[in-house]
């Protein structure tokens, strides 16, 4: 007797709740639809979609950026998501293809690649499909009238954050975190170690390797690890394993706030992972960011191919004075007037050509010796 | 009763319709259409030549997988590291895919075969543990699978290539593609793998039921102490059980490094294929009709779950939600066998009740 009444409570809870969720629903969809456009999608928009690498859309770091770019692009010409414009996530390694070919079939006009994990898969798809063009972020493919490759000057980006990491150390010893050791990766870090060293070749530089992209529990090992060694500044390129960084920055921090740990985010903006909340007063630990704006690029490309000029077969490189790749200054008290005006002015030694900023390991060699 | 009568093969179908139905409560619930998200789940997976040759290709390697971990079951394993002997058959594979350059009809048997090898080695460790030592397989094959995840990433930057990302294309001569399959289903990625999984599907059976081996097998997976005692060897069962699970799972490597993708590149973290194979061998019953059957429901799932938010409009959390949901209900088929037990026992008090007040009112 007594388990049938628990039954029956159980029943009537769970309908409950049902009818909870759905009048609270109703209440979303109305909102959805009432949101009407006053304006008319322009007629020489093209369609664009995306494909993400195994990040997915949310990855707080360039996939996301890309489909903010896709975003802005659709927002400017009055487009529909879903219609327009759309992304697809990939999972895994074996997605890229299904994926970019379902939104091939789906007529869309220009489909990106986010990530140099695609390289295969859309050099494959663009060479069965010719009338339909590709876009390749973060590595150069193999030339083909529908495919372009947008690449980005990040060695230009990093020895900025190098100089302000610099300019800000306490302990003379700063860190690098890298995704997995790739070429693409060491443009990050040649670029930091060099403008570490523009500043004052005696700060050490800790260069570590996570190996991954996502794992956040090894990232938050190597920080430990540096910041017990006396790092105070780590630099991150690396992805979802950036994240184990900042939550051992923020921990740190949590349990002493006078303590002096920096993070310095990349591809976006991550001042928001940054912040922190000890006994009711804010701090943020994310020092600056190496922004590379591959919204800014998504949005450039789909543009060019509206105006009928597709840059197929082509290697677009988005370096500093396209505004492609830029250092945040969000956090103002940490990032200060004295460090943006240095930042500033190696900055233009580089777009004005006085200064080559070195993109590989034999590069730096050169370039240190040459301090 | 009906209910009485369906045993074991009705379980997995109820709790699939459990799983679409919950999944379609859920979209209802968030306020899109269930109907239009199954139609775009099933075209996902069928729409055109395309997507049926991704479903096929999709569900080889799984075929294998759940081959493995249902054969580890059968003898009383559990074997969790099928993850890893995907790995160590995969670079296997792939290794002697790109060292050597030979005609077809050797070249590609001793890429397969040393991808089995891999797997069945990567499998001997820890049944052989386990029969000497008694250590517990699930512990062995769990670590088992990180030494194969991180070593195969450094023998691909370290001995494969030169701190490269991912190894280089395997020689035409070893590859499992054929230019007449994929013009068939439209360039597709599909591969005459799937007639080597069917084919170990049938090994698998035959070997279980028709052979003293697995006689031998199953005994000892149903009762040790009586099998030895009926003079059975149960640490060679043990062994050779895990060493052919280990030789399954490394063809489903051999799938990926032939087939799929013709290379091997750098592993971030587990490709799921050997986790999923836990859920496909339960699913299956552990026989090999019902795994290949599981095998296709798990390929319809992830091909078609990637087309339901481009065409339907469902976001990505939630598809993981539904394929998830699907999966529980299929796990928790004990959970079914329960329920229906109760039923029969309310059925047979009712009953009861219902003659006793029948009897009273005759009296």
């Amino acid at each position: 007797m007594k388990k049938r009444n628990f039954l029956v409570t159980l029943f009537l809870s769970f309908t409950l709740i049902l009818a909870a969720c759905g009048t609270s629903d109703e209440g979303n969809a109305d909102g959805d639809s009432g949101e009407e456009k006053n304006c008319e999608p322009s007629d020489d928009a093209i369609n664009v979609a995306m494909v993400t690498d195994v990040g997915g859309v949310d990855d707080k770091s360039f996939n996301q950026s890309a489909w903010e770019g896709l975003q802005a692009y659709g927002e400017e010409y009055c487009l529909e998501e879903d219609e327009h414009y759309d992304y697809a996530q990939s999972t895994q390694d074996a997605d890229y293809e299904p994926n970019l070919n379902r939104l091939t079939g789906q007529d869309y006009e220009l489909v990106y690649g986010i990530g140099y994990k695609l390289t295969e898969a859309i050099e494959k798809v663009a060479g069965q499909n010719p009338d339909t063009n590709y876009a390749l972020v973060d590595e150069v493919a193999s030339e083909m009238d529908n495919l372009t490759s947008i690449t980005f000057k990040e060695h230009q980006g990093s020895f900025l954050v190098g100089v302000a990491a610099a300019l800000k150390t306490e302990s003379n010893q700063v860190g690098f975190v890298g995704g997995v050791d790739s070429p693409l990766i060491n443009k990050f870090e040649v670029g930091f170690e060099a403008g570490v060293k523009s500043i004052d070749p005696s700060i050490e530089v800790d260069v570590r390797y996570a190996e991954s992209f996502d794992d956040a529990g090894k990232g938050r090992q190597i920080a430990n690890s540096m910041y017990n060694s006396g790092v105070d500044i780590i630099y991150h390129a690396a992805g979802g394993a950036g994240n184990g960084v900042f939550s051992e920055a923020k921990d740190i921090k949590t349990n002493d706030p006078e303590s002096y740990v920096w993070v310095i985010g990349v591809d976006r903006d991550q001042y928001d992972e940054g912040t922190v909340t000890v006994d009711g007063t804010d701090y943020n630990v994310t020092f600056t960011s190496m922004v590379k704006r591959v919204d800014i690029a998504v949005q450039d490309v789909a543009e060019r191919m509206m105006e009928g000029d597709f840059p197929g077969g082509e290697n677009i490189e988005y370096g500093l004075s396209d505004e492609g790749v830029s250092v945040a200054d969000t956090n103002e008290e940490a990032y200060t007037e004295e460090i943006a005006t240095a930042v500033s002015e190696w900055e233009q030694k580089i777009i004005d050509g006085e200064l080559d900023i070195p993109s590989t390991h034999d590069e730096l060699e050169e370039f240190l010796n040459n301090l | 009763m009906i209910l009485q009568k369906l045993k074991g093969t009705w379980i997995p179908l109820v709790a699939i319709g459990f799983g679409l139905l919950a999944g379609a409560i859920i979209m209802l619930l968030f306020g899109y259409n269930p109907i239009q998200g199954y139609i775009a789940l099933w075209n996902g997976a069928f729409e055109n030549p395309y997507f049926t040759g991704e479903t096929i290709r999709l569900m080889t390697p799984y075929i294998l997988s759940g081959l493995a971990v249902a054969f580890a079951f059968r003898s009383g394993l559990l074997n969790i590291g099928v993850e890893g002997q995907v790995f160590v058959g995969w670079l296997a594979a792939v290794w002697v895919g790109t060292a050597f350059s030979l005609p077809a009809f050797i070249h590609l048997p001793l890429a397969i075969l040393a991808a089995a090898v891999a797997g069945g080695l990567w499998g001997f460790v820890p049944g052989y543990l386990k029969a000497k030592y008694q250590v517990h397989e699930v512990i062995i094959t769990i670590m088992m699978n990180y030494i194969a995840l991180y070593s195969t990433n450094a023998i691909i930057r370290n001995v494969l290539t030169d701190q490269g990302e991912r190894t280089d294309y395997i020689a035409e001569s070893a590859s499992l593609k054929s230019a007449w399959l994929t013009e068939l289903m439209e360039f597709s990625n599909i591969h005459f793998g799937i007639i080597l999984a069917i084919f170990s599907a049938l090994f698998y059976w035959y070997f279980i039921e028709k052979t003293k081996y697995g006689f031998e097998l199953k005994a000892v997976g149903f009762n040790r102490d009586a099998s030895k005692y009926a003079g059975m060897s149960v640490k060679r069962s043990i062994i050779m059980s895990m060493v052919i699970s280990g030789g399954f799972a490394g063809l489903a490597g051999a799938m990926e490094g032939l087939g799929t993708f013709g290379y091997m590149s750098l592993q971030n973290s587990f490709t799921n294929i050997g986790f999923d194979g836990i859920a496909i061998a339960l699913l299956g019953g552990n026989t090999a009709i019902g795994v290949i059957l599981a095998s296709g429901l798990f390929g319809v799932l992830k091909n078609g779950a990637l087309n339901m938010p481009t065409s339907a409009g469902v976001p990505h959390e939630l598809v993981d939600i539904i394929t998830a949901l699907i999966i529980f209900f299929v796990a928790a088929s004990y959970m079914i066998i329960l329920f229906r037990e109760q039923i029969i026992s309310m059925y047979h008090k009712l009953k009861h009740k219902l003659s006793n007040i029948s009897s009273k009112e005759g009296k």
